[in-house]
């Protein structure tokens, strides 16, 4: 029992050490970080999240991102729910090979197709906006977002369906009101993912925005370019980045512990 | 799973996926293979050159050097995380106040923009300023990932484990918890071996988020770009250049639209392929170990 | 439209891929599939089949340009043949 433990701790020491050698720059000057090797800071400063919080275009980064990619979250569940019903509790005409095809969509490299996805959000007016990246992401957060919710609709029993109809309940009532309580686990876990994958991307997001929308990954490129490397405002921002994502798992923490299966079992 | 009724009025509640997925995927995936059947010069100077870029792209030994290492750096990612993944899962406990406190902890990794996870090792990894470049040296290890090929190589790696594991952990984690008490206790009694329980009653109640966990990790690790750029920029040499690496440097810095996307377009299809073969291998061992 | 850069044979292609999807469905209407067993290593439908020979067609395709100098009509002839073969036997 013991050992057990021991790796799991020591695996998780694993994980946290970039991270602290992260925060731990954060809150050094760059002239420090770069002209002694110290564990922890000598002169302790906050001034590089100062600089974050003050300064619009690195906040307005950060609600960039945080916008678009709940725009993404709450659309990619809205249209996955009754796919995913569809899915769990019928065949119909391709259905196997709809869902293979979904899934392929996360399998095309970004890199050419960029320059097609510029042009076609800016065909259709849509550049630099928060939504243009909201449905960009949605080409790989949707699929994922069926696959995971249709593993959790399948454990729910059809006969709940069934005596529904039969209680002379309408299919949006239904779905409403019975089913999506059901399924609240899934529906948490689902929103992690999709926050998760949308928060990290860059490529995409740095492609169809240029002012407005420009995502706070983005900006700590940029920013970098231009003033050579700031360390410590850098690895502040990257300190930063953590925080929504923290937020997320907190709340959804208990849907994974509670445990999913995702598998016709 | 097949006795489920027919209807096809299911597709009116498909049809808004089909919609918006087909939208960003279906019109970019046309305009790339036109793209890669001509030499565009600007976008009213184009000649229709036939299958002139995928010849010469097939030829190009970048091609062949960077996809042998994108195998073996997929092939190395996959063998790593899904064992480490499931290994760590088994050690994490079942109930109490440890579990949030581990969950979030592991997730975190997964949380980092993709090229701040590569400027965070680059820093962390850096021979003078960094931590592990500091304490590899000090334990008397030459290890220097800017100059030496083997070390650059090896702080990828370490990087993607660090960075992708606990996703792999996250979902078997999940899935082992889905696993009702009984089954143990009837385990327990049957005197079955550790290595029983988790042949015969673990592995098999894994089976979903596994096949979820691998074909992410199989797609996300053969199109890897941001995190070796920042980290390494495929270098020294070529030792870290993986396929998309390569391709960006032709689609971007090059500007070769046409092999660019002639090459896309293959790289696509061996991402196809394998998943393929992962998906339905996964899906029809489930289905035969059910009946 | 301009910006996609059209060309008459990927129109054509993509015209041929269209059909090829309509037709497989009328065709799965008027006649549904069954899944069957054949020399592929597990059940298949017809659309199967059908995915598992283009993309077998696309490689003959890919392998045809990277070893031989030869017209790639005799790929496309190949594979013709191969799907056939997937479709009747796979």
């Amino acid at each position: 029992m013991k050992k057990r433990y021991l790796i799991l701790l020591l695996y998780l020491v694993f994980l946290m050490l970039p991270l602290y050698w992260m925060v731990n720059m954060s809150l050094k000057t760059t002239a420090e970080t770069l002209s002694m090797f110290s564990l922890v800071p000598r002169e302790p400063t906050l001034n590089n999240y100062r600089v974050i919080f003050t300064d619009p275009a690195w906040y307005h980064g950060y609600l960039n991102s945080i916008y678009y990619v709940s725009l993404n979250t709450v659309l990619s569940l809205l249209v996955a729910l009754p796919a995913a019903y569809a899915f769990s509790r019928f065949r119909f005409l391709g259905d196997k090979h709809l869902f293979f095809w979904l899934l392929t969509n996360r399998m095309a490299p970004p890199a050419v197709f960029l320059l097609p996805f510029f042009q076609l959000y800016s065909s259709v007016g849509l550049f630099d906006t928060h939504i243009a990246v909201a449905l960009a992401h949605m080409l790989f957060n949707v699929p994922l977002a069926v696959w995971i919710l249709e593993g959790f609709m399948s454990g729910v029993p059809r006969e709940i369906d069934e005596t529904a109809y039969l209680d002379g309940y309408s299919f949006p009532r239904f779905f409403i009101t019975i089913f999506l309580p059901l399924i609240r686990a899934g529906i948490g876990v689902t929103a992690f993912f999709c926050f998760m994958f949308s928060w990290v991307e860059l490529l995409l997001a740095r492609t169809l925005t240029s002012v407005e929308a420009k995502p706070i990954a983005a900006v700590m490129t940029r920013t970098v370019s231009a003033s050579g490397l700031d360390w410590g405002v850098l690895t502040a921002a990257g300190v930063l980045t953590l925080v929504p994502g923290a937020l997320v798992i907190w709340f959804v923490r208990n849907h994974i512990a509670k445990g999913f299966a995702l598998g016709r079992v | 799973m097949d006795d489920k009724p027919i209807n096809q009025k299911a597709w009116f509640l498909v049809l808004p996926v089909v919609v918006t997925v087909a939208f960003s995927a279906v019109v970019p995936l046309m305009t790339v293979v036109n793209y890669s059947v001509q030499d565009i010069f600007d976008p009213h100077t184009r000649y229709f050159v036939g299958t002139e870029w995928f010849e010469q792209i097939l030829h190009d030994s970048r091609l062949h050097g960077a996809l042998v290492r994108q195998f073996v750096f997929s092939l190395s990612v996959l063998l790593i995380e899904i064992p480490l993944g499931i290994g760590i899962a088994l050690t994490m406990p079942r109930r109490g106040r440890w579990v949030s406190v581990c969950l979030v902890l592991l997730a975190l990794p997964l949380l980092v923009p993709w090229n701040v996870v590569g400027t965070i090792w680059q820093i962390f990894a850096r021979p003078d300023i960094g931590l592990l470049g500091r304490a590899v040296n000090a334990l008397g290890i030459p290890y220097n990932y800017t100059g030496d090929p083997t070390d650059a190589w090896v702080t990828v790696l370490v990087m993607d484990v660090w960075h992708w594991t606990s996703l792999v952990v996250l979902l078997c984690y999940a899935g082992l918890q889905a696993i009702p008490d009984a089954f143990y206790q009837a385990a327990r009694i049957d005197g079955a071996s550790r290595w029983a329980v988790f042949r015969y009653i673990e592995l098999p109640k894994l089976r979903g988020v596994l096949m979820i966990a691998i074909l992410l990790r199989f797609m996300d690790s053969f199109m890897i770009y941001a995190e070796p750029f920042v980290l390494t920029g495929g270098g020294p040499g070529s030792a870290t250049t993986f396929l998309s690496q390569l391709l960006t440097t032709m689609a971007v810095g090059q500007f070769d639209l046409g092999p660019a996307a002639a090459f896309s377009l293959i790289y696509f299809l061996i991402i196809l392929l394998f998943s393929y073969v992962f998906y339905t291998a996964l899906t029809h061992l489930g289905r035969g170990a059910n009946r | 439209m301009e910006w996609m850069a059209w060309t008459l044979p990927t129109a054509l292609f993509f015209v041929a891929v269209g059909c090829l999807l309509l037709g497989m469905t009328v065709l799965q209407l008027v006649w549904p599939t069954v899944e069957r067993k054949g020399f592929l290593p597990m059940k298949t439908t017809r659309g199967d089949r059908l995915f598992i020979g283009l993309l077998a067609s696309a490689y003959l395709h890919l392998a045809w340009l990277a070893f031989t100098d030869l017209s790639l009509w005799w790929a496309l002839g190949l594979s013709v043949l191969l799907l056939a073969v997937v479709l009747r036997w796979g």
